[in-house]
């Protein structure tokens, strides 16, 4: 029987959710690793029972976890995240000066599509880390870090995170917020940035090359250089590869928000969550709406049955949405006031699998035969 | 140090979670080469016996201990302690003999 996973990274804890393929009734395991902020768990996709996790606290620093169990049970792996090549040098610090790069935490875990023992770390301060031997050692990728713009480099409000990684082997788009997008075409041995379209009104030079506070980007497997990215303000599309960026925010209510998903079927179907402002982390209104786009953007609808629609303030960070690929497409979004939503129908009626869990700060979801 | 000094068995006190990633209980036992006791030489003991504790306590690479994990023995604050100077004599005897454990804190901050 079909069976769905949801693994939810929260500020205390990892929780895994699991159902059967109605995705009705869920039952809840955790919390694994409390008291530990878990900005993200992941599932290798060819071996769906091996998961990463990032575990962190201020306290003790960052740990990689690694179950191969399907979560059941888990084993402390390699926390070496050095960065390579000795003194990293300076990026620039909110108010401009010169600032040392220091690493902070692993805020994204990609697992290959080909190989279990094979995956990728986006790191604070932005570094690129992979490991071969299942996350027991990793290594920098240094071309994306030495950049010849990274002493410019500009940290968001949550740090200088390297957060989003997509894998089309041998390219690679790794997005650091608040620099941009870059794109890797030779396994991550060079990068080159791709944000050419984007305009970020917060920045001396609205369009410059770097400096943009990107938060998040998804590409559909069957459409690699089709990108759809949520940036600070302005939600993006790229049918090349990120070379040239449009902006597809249409008629949203307002184009501020952290996450954006597509369809698992249906490659120009998009969602988004749109945030109040970027001072104010919340949903228009005290309504949590997701708004789908079935035309690639631009052209948006709200999505509310089974979704709060008064007195709701809270917010969805840039790792907390997902999408399953069973036939009748779920998308599963988590919030900052410990709710995840699931939809089983691409988005139409939404239920709440828990209620009351710390903040989500990152949901991914996985369907095993 | 010298080679033929005995070792010391010290008693280490580890704050919550480490005690849970380390799969011990409140407190634990390590044997500290012959030699004058240090923070570092004892820490390395730590983490020697334990490596899952590798970077939990003190930065890999610089050694430095995190900010907010303290160190305490004999109610007295050692984390800023030089970490290769001897401890104080009467808390090296207090460690050295087990009479008193040395202890890892997770400072009173954040959460």
């Amino acid at each position: 029987m079909t069976q769905v996973r949801v693994l939810a990274g929260t500020r205390k804890g990892a929780f895994v959710l699991t159902s059967d393929g109605k995705r009705e009734k869920w039952s809840v395991s955790g919390p694994h690793f409390g008291g530990w902020e878990i900005y993200h768990l992941k599932g290798s996709p060819v071996n769906p029972n091996r998961i990463y996790a990032s575990q962190s606290t201020g306290w003790f620093g960052q740990l990689i976890q690694r179950s191969d169990d399907g979560g059941l049970s888990w084993q402390p792996v390699g926390n070496d995240f050095s960065y390579a090549g000795g003194d990293p040098g300076t990026h620039s610090w909110y108010d401009d000066t010169p600032h040392p790069w220091v690493f902070t935490r692993i805020w994204h875990l990609e697992p290959s599509p080909t190989d279990p023992e094979t995956v990728y770390a986006g790191g604070e301060d932005a570094a690129l880390y992979k490991s071969v031997d299942g996350g027991t050692s990793w290594s920098e990728l240094t071309g994306l870090r030495t950049h010849p713009t990274n002493h410019t480099w500009p940290p968001g409000g949550g740090g200088l995170c390297l957060h989003t990684i997509i894998l089309q082997e041998p390219r690679i788009y790794a997005a650091i917020s608040s620099v941009g997008t870059l794109r890797s075409d030779d396994g991550g041995e060079t990068f080159r940035m791709v944000n050419h379209g984007l305009v970020s009104d917060g920045i001396p030079d609205p369009d410059a090359e770097v400096g943009h506070c990107v938060h998040h980007v998804e590409a559909h497997p069957s459409r690699p250089d089709t990108l759809f990215m949520q940036k600070h303000w302005d939600v993006m599309r790229s049918d090349d590869g990120g070379e040239n960026w449009t902006e597809i925010s249409g008629n949203l209510p307002t184009d501020f928000g952290f996450p954006i998903a597509v369809h698992p079927h249906e490659p120009e179907t998009i969602y988004v969550v749109p945030i109040t402002s970027d001072s104010m982390h919340y949903p228009p209104d005290g309504q949590l709406r997701v708004y789908r786009s079935r035309a690639g953007g631009n052209e948006w609808e709200p999505l509310t049955t089974g979704l709060p629609q008064r007195d709701c303030y809270v917010n969805v960070l840039r790792d907390a949405m997902a999408v399953d690929t069973l036939d009748s497409a779920g998308i599963y979004f988590g919030t900052t006031g410990g709710q995840v939503y699931v939809s089983a129908d691409s988005g139409d009626t939404w239920d709440a699998i828990v209620h009351d869990l710390p903040a989500v700060l990152s949901v991914e979801v996985q369907v095993l035969p | 140090m010298t080679a033929d000094a005995p070792v010391i068995e010290v008693r280490v006190v580890l704050p919550v979670h480490l005690r849970t990633l380390a799969r011990v209980g409140s407190e634990v036992r390590v044997k500290v080469p012959g030699g004058e006791l240090t923070q570092r030489r004892l820490l390395d003991a730590v983490e020697a016996e334990f490596p899952v504790l590798l970077g939990t306590m003190r930065d890999r690479k610089t050694g430095k201990r995190r900010p907010l994990v303290r160190f305490y023995a004999c109610e007295e604050d050692l984390s800023n302690e030089p970490p290769d100077e001897p401890l104080p004599a009467t808390v090296a005897a207090a460690i050295a003999t087990g009479r008193e454990p040395f202890l890892v804190v997770g400072a009173m901050a954040g959460g």
